[in-house]
């Protein structure tokens, strides 16, 4: 039987990746390279405000003085700025009124990636903003929500048509000199999704966002910014997928999240970048910021995450609990397999009184997978009664991979209750025996445990994506890709 | 690389300034160790927030400072110390003292006890033992980011050594008792070197203390190999003022099937950092790692362990707890690697905290580095109070409060305390931390004399 | 059904099995009894497949194939069932999806379509009536948090939906106290078919007052030493194992 698991677990870690494929589309690309005309171009081609294109200057100038963080436990070749495209865009995009105006190929592009941008076929009750590169190409269900009074759209059109909105929040949780990443985005970031759920609405429906890297060499820098008012709620969720290639492409985006009193918001993410070959070749390399504000008393927010692509992780959603008796939560599954790497994990810092948090994290490492949880659970001075509980397991599938956990708790207040536990185990050759004594594959027998074991925080999506992500956690492990 | 603070330029110049003098009481062979560890030190300076293993200690407090420097012992302290140790030998150890780094005997420098095991100065076993000595002084004792470990090696000179030869099974525990005491501020470093062989049995004591109440700094680094299927325990009794910092380096490196534990207490300090590195270098090796601290008033305690598997089957455990009280505050890094070959490790890590006022604050970075895949590995971490619930229950029962909270505060430390093989010591620690939880215990060499 | 013949193995070079024959006719119900050490449960391991245990020497045929040569999951979809005596813990799995998952493999096996959600959730409902299983249990994971009783009626529960043609039960009645041990046994009776047959690992003669068996054997030292009928058990429960014991070594002396 070990060498039969042996040939099973090298089957399951070495699948295909489903979404490489490339499309044809007709591009408007500005030259490589990043300099402060590149970034004062991009505000251009974006017909940007004065405020706006300061606010880039005021990155990038600061990004100069900024050097690359080394402390993630990551192996990260040189990245070369000069020789990235920062803006990619669709050409030809004029008003678009209605569906039959957006390029066939693009429609192909997302009917492929089984996101259907027609209202009537898709997934009822989930709104889309697809992002393609650089630009958002289309936000469905727009006029219906708006009839509620909520904003779901892009982020070119929200600085736009909501530049007050966009000014008073934008910064406001993630600052433009917070990181080397969120630095760099704040410059050249290019589209994204902007929402502004209003006062005691309820969002009847799950709002998302697709992101698509399709260009070569070209990095994508989004932006989204979510502002949930007093007493509202709202489910949202993104995924992102990019074709297959040889060289390494940059993802560096920015989350922000506001919520207001008593304001609820879940944000999930199912994160499918092209991870690149099985020796490791290509694949994305995904900086990302995302932080939430619990700026009002008793406001929550959620954070589920489904890591199984790019080449490179690393990404700490985060939360601010200032508001009283406000909750933070971080419920992740990252997978690593062949060579990828990932340190990812969360912040959470309580400031208000009564602030509770809880931290799921189940890494799981194949092939030459490196996995890393990194968080930390700050409790300030006056952070009263603050709670946390933490609980990082990690599940090894062979011998080559590795798993890390590097927890920080900095506690300032003696009322705090701080837990954490973790575990770091390998599947039981007992429970694939059990399993295989009841006619059930070695496979099966893998593929069963490893979501039995990420299923606490599958649990947390939204019904429509808890299937999804389950389908792509087996294909990520276990070679059935068709 | 990192720019020099003037911190450390402070110590690059006291090594520049009194190399000769140290160099000129020292062996040659601990002698060639010192250029190349200065190398190191020069790159890696003395160690301040930023480096990711003190981010929560500020050694600066102390290292800020001017201290008298003793590279050479006075004849007057030798006398002093023997009168110590004369006291000192009536306990059921084997005893011996440390005074302000030196080994202060005059005339007989090492000794052989009845079972074989020899003990004594460091200095003078590195001629006398010059082939076991040279096989592993500065072997185990490695570090690629503390520069502390560096300087001690670059200028200590004396220190505790103690063989234990193959197969000698030794009853009664050795106690080192290192004092501190001087009419100035000073700055001292010494360097233990404990070699257990094969298939031996022993165990050690280590106290510090402090005698007079100046400014005081001790950077020590103990070297301990233990040999295949042999048993070692260390432990560490801690009980030093205020005003003092001390940080101790304990490398404990481990052949097959060796079984060692470690523990530390803490009953009293200014500044405490101890480094505690357990390397399991053979199959079948179980390392026990245990701390307790108690703080009070301005006291930082921060205790650091690494624990690296590097072969097969090994077991490690570690259990750390700390009390804080007033405006205390607490440090503890525990890491465990399990490297790629080490298949069938079982690694588990505790750390529990009790903060007792609303000054006090404790950080903690437990963490697990794992690249094998057949391992068990747990580590838990909580920062809390003690139990409402569980105080109320006494209560309930007639207790007073005060005496509920000793009572559960004591239970607490005594899961730490419980792991001292050695009984005497144990039933003496034990009521050393009532006092202390009492607030009753002060520093007073009395409580050394009387230690077990 | 089944014939096993000299079979000898050793688990990490240490002789375990020394030279079992067994001869198994469908319907019937054979208990191995034996004390402790003396190969019971490596017999049944061996039987259902687990390859940390060497085989030496001997053969299994079982319904006319060679079962040495099938892999776990083959001989179960074949139709082997073994209740373990220590049940395995499988977090988060949930006894539905594991047992949906199982059946509909069996069923692949025999060339039949998967069941249909409907249709598994009424068979399991059945059989969780003839077994009379708490049906909070196939709601929770498999085995997980469940007692020592809960467990071994799981095991007992499975047995009834994967219907198999033979069942080893391995001590499934220790540590069981009278109720549960009388749940199991009527399971057992309940699924006991002219076709099917069982091999009943246990300790003690109070199972077999519940589960009439056909045969007894004793299993000693890797040897099966003594075989006979139901009465076996009864004179094993009054007398010991010491009398066996003393038996043997009078056999080897004279």
């Amino acid at each position: 039987m070990e060498k039969d698991q042996d040939k099973i677990i090298s089957d399951v870690t070495t699948s295909e990746y489903k979404y490489g494929f490339y499309s044809d589309i007709e591009m408007d690309r500005i030259p490589k390279g990043l300099n402060e005309d590149v970034v004062r171009l991009i505000s251009v081609k974006k017909n940007e405000p004065e405020w706006l294109l300061d606010f880039r200057l005021k990155s990038y100038r600061h990004w100069l003085t900024m050097k690359m963080p080394t402390w993630p436990n990551l192996k990260i070749a040189p990245i070369n700025y000069q020789d990235i495209i920062f803006y990619a865009a669709p050409k030809e995009r004029k008003n678009l009124n209605s569906i039959d105006d957006i390029d066939p190929e693009l429609k192909k592009t997302f009917d492929k990636l089984g996101i259907p941008l027609q209202e009537q076929k898709h997934l009822a009750g989930v709104a889309v903003d697809a992002v393609i590169d650089s630009v958002s190409i289309k936000t469905t269900f727009k006029e219906t929500l708006a009839e509620m009074g909520i904003i779901f759209c892009s982020f070119s059109d929200a600085v736009k048509e909501y530049p007050d909105l966009v000014k008073r929040y934008m910064g406001s949780v993630v600052p433009y000199t917070d990181n080397f990443f969120a630095t760099l985005n704040s410059a050249v970031f290019s589209d994204g999704s902007f929402c502004y759920i209003p006062k005691g609405i309820r969002c009847p429906m799950e709002l998302s966002t697709y992101f698509r890297i399709n260009s070569a060499n070209t990095g994508q820098f989004e932006r989204t910014l979510l502002i949930a008012d007093e007493e509202s709620y709202v489910s949202y969720l993104e995924g992102c997928t990019a074709p297959s290639r040889d060289e390494n492409q940059l993802h560096a985006a920015i989350v922000e999240i506001v919520a207001e009193k008593n304001a609820e918001v879940k944000y999930s993410t199912v994160q499918n970048w092209y991870p690149g070959d099985k020796e490791g070749k290509g694949g994305v390399y995904n900086f990302v910021t995302k932080r939430g504000m619990c700026k009002g008393e008793s406001s929550k927010i959620s954070w589920t995450q489904i890591e199984t692509g790019s080449a490179i992780t690393w990404k700490y959603p985060s939360c601010i609990l200032r508001g009283d008796n406000s909750v933070g939560e971080f419920y992740s599954v990252a997978v690593t397999n062949n060579y990828q790497q990932a340190d990812t994990g969360t912040k959470m810092t309580h400031i208000g009184k009564n602030t509770r948090s809880t931290i799921v994290s189940k890494g799981i490492s194949a092939g030459h997978g490196q996995n890393s949880y990194r968080g930390l659970v700050k409790v300030l001075k006056n952070a009263t009664n603050a709670r946390n509980y933490s609980q990082c397991d990690s599940l090894l599938l062979g011998d080559k991979c590795g798993a890390h956990t590097f927890p920080y708790l900095e506690v300032d207040n003696s009322t705090a209750i701080v837990e954490h536990e973790a575990t770091t185990s390998k599947i039981g050759e007992d429970q694939i025996f059990y399993c295989n004594q009841r006619g059930i594959s070695t496979e099966d027998a893998i593929g069963l445990i490893v979501n039995g074991y990420a299923r606490e925080v599958i649990n947390k999506l939204p019904m429509e994506f808890a299937v999804e992500a389950q389908k792509l956690l087996q294909i990520s492990l276990e070679g059935s890709v068709g | 690389m990192k720019e020099k603070s003037e911190i450390t330029e402070k110590y690059l110049g006291l090594y520049k300034d009194n190399i000769n003098k140290i160099s000129g009481i020292s062996s040659p062979f601990i002698n060639s160790f010192r250029a190349p560890a200065f190398e190191k030190f020069s790159k890696l300076g003395i160690p301040s927030k930023k480096d990711e293993a003190y981010k929560y200690t500020n050694l600066n407090i102390f290292f800020d400072h001017d201290y008298e420097n003793y590279f050479m012992p006075v004849p007057a302290d030798f006398i002093k110390a023997e009168e110590f140790r004369c006291e000192v030998t009536d306990l059921d150890a084997y005893g011996v003292v440390l005074l302000n780094g030196f080994y202060p005997t005059l005339n007989e420098k090492l000794r052989q006890l009845p079972s074989g095991v020899w003990i004594g100065s460091l200095n003078a076993a590195a001629v006398q033992f010059s082939d076991i000595f040279e096989k592993n002084y500065g072997k185990y004792a490695k570090s690629e980011t503390d520069g502390l470990i560096h300087l001690n090696t670059a200028m200590a000179s004396d220190g505790v050594f103690v063989y234990i030869p193959e197969g000698v099974h030794m009853t009664r525990p050795v106690q080192v008792v290192n004092l501190v005491q001087s009419d100035d501020d000073t700055f001292n470093q010494h360097r233990n070197l404990i070699i257990a062989e094969k298939n031996s049995n022993f165990s050690i004591i280590i106290c510090d203390h402090t005698l007079s109440p100046q400014k005081f700094l001790t950077n020590a680094v103990t070297e301990v190999f233990v040999g295949e299927n042999a048993h070692f325990d260390i432990i560490r009794v801690q009980n030093e003022h205020n005003n003092a910092c001390k940080i101790t380096s304990t490398f404990i490196h481990q052949e097959k099937n060796s079984v060692t534990s470690s523990n530390n207490i803490t009953l009293h300090g200014g500044l405490i950092r101890n480094n505690t590195y357990h390397y399991l270098g053979g199959e079948g090796a179980e390392s026990y790692s245990y701390g307790l601290f108690l703080a009070d008033k301005w006291q930082h305690i921060d205790n650091f362990v690494n624990v690296d598997h590097a072969f097969p089957h090994c077991t490690s455990n570690q259990l750390f707890k700390g009390v804080l009280d007033d405006m205390s505050t607490g440090a503890f890094n525990g890491r465990i690697l399990v490297r790629p070959d080490a298949q069938g490790t079982l690694a588990y890590q505790k750390n529990n905290n009790i903060l007792l006022t609303d000054d006090t604050k404790m950080d903690t970075k437990p963490q697990l580095e794992i690249f094998a895949d057949d391992v068990k590995c747990s580590h838990g971490a909580t920062i809390g109070q003690l139990d409402d619930d569980a105080l109320f229950y006494l209560q309930s029962r007639g207790i007073n409060k005060r005496e509920a909270r000793l009572m559960l505060m004591f239970g607490f430390a005594h899961e730490v305390i419980q792991n001292i093989k050695i009984e005497p010591l144990r039933e003496r620690m034990d009521n050393l931390v009532m006092q202390r939880l009492k607030g009753e215990l002060s520093r007073c060499a009395s409580c050394m004399v009387k230690c077990m | 059904m089944l014939i096993i013949n000299n079979l000898k193995a050793s688990i990490e070079g240490k002789s375990i099995l020394k030279g079992i024959s067994l001869d198994i006719k469908p319907g019937e119900i054979h208990a191995i009894m034996g004390p402790n050490g003396s190969g019971k449960s490596t017999l049944a391991a061996v039987l259902a497949g687990r390859e940390d245990i060497e085989i030496t020497e001997g053969t299994v045929t079982y319904l006319g194939k060679n079962l040495l040569e099938m892999t776990a999951e083959d001989r179960a979809k074949e139709g082997i069932f073994l209740g373990f005596q220590y049940p395995i813990e499988i977090p988060g799995v949930s006894m539905v999806n594991f047992m949906k998952t199982a059946v509909n493999e069996h069923r692949k096996h025999k060339g039949l379509d998967p069941l249909s959600a409907s249709d598994f959730l009424k068979m399991m409902r059945e059989k969780k009536e003839l077994v009379e299983i708490d049906s909070k249990l196939a709601n929770r994971s498999v085995n997980e948090g469940f007692s020592g009783g809960e467990k071994k009626k799981n095991e007992i529960f499975q047995m009834a939906m994967l219907e198999p043609k033979l069942a080893i039960l391995d001590e499934t009645d220790s540590g069981l106290d009278i109720d549960a041990l009388r749940i199991v046994a009527n399971g057992v009776n309940k699924l006991k078919r002219p076709d099917n047959s069982f091999i009943v690992i246990t300790h003690y003669q109070r199972l077999l007052d519940f589960i009439v068996p056909d045969v007894v054997h004793v299993l000693y030292d890797g040897r099966i030493v003594k075989t006979a009928g139901k009465e076996l058990a009864l004179e094993l429960e009054e007398k010991g194992y010491d009398w066996i014991k003393k038996e043997i070594e009078n056999n080897v002396t004279t």
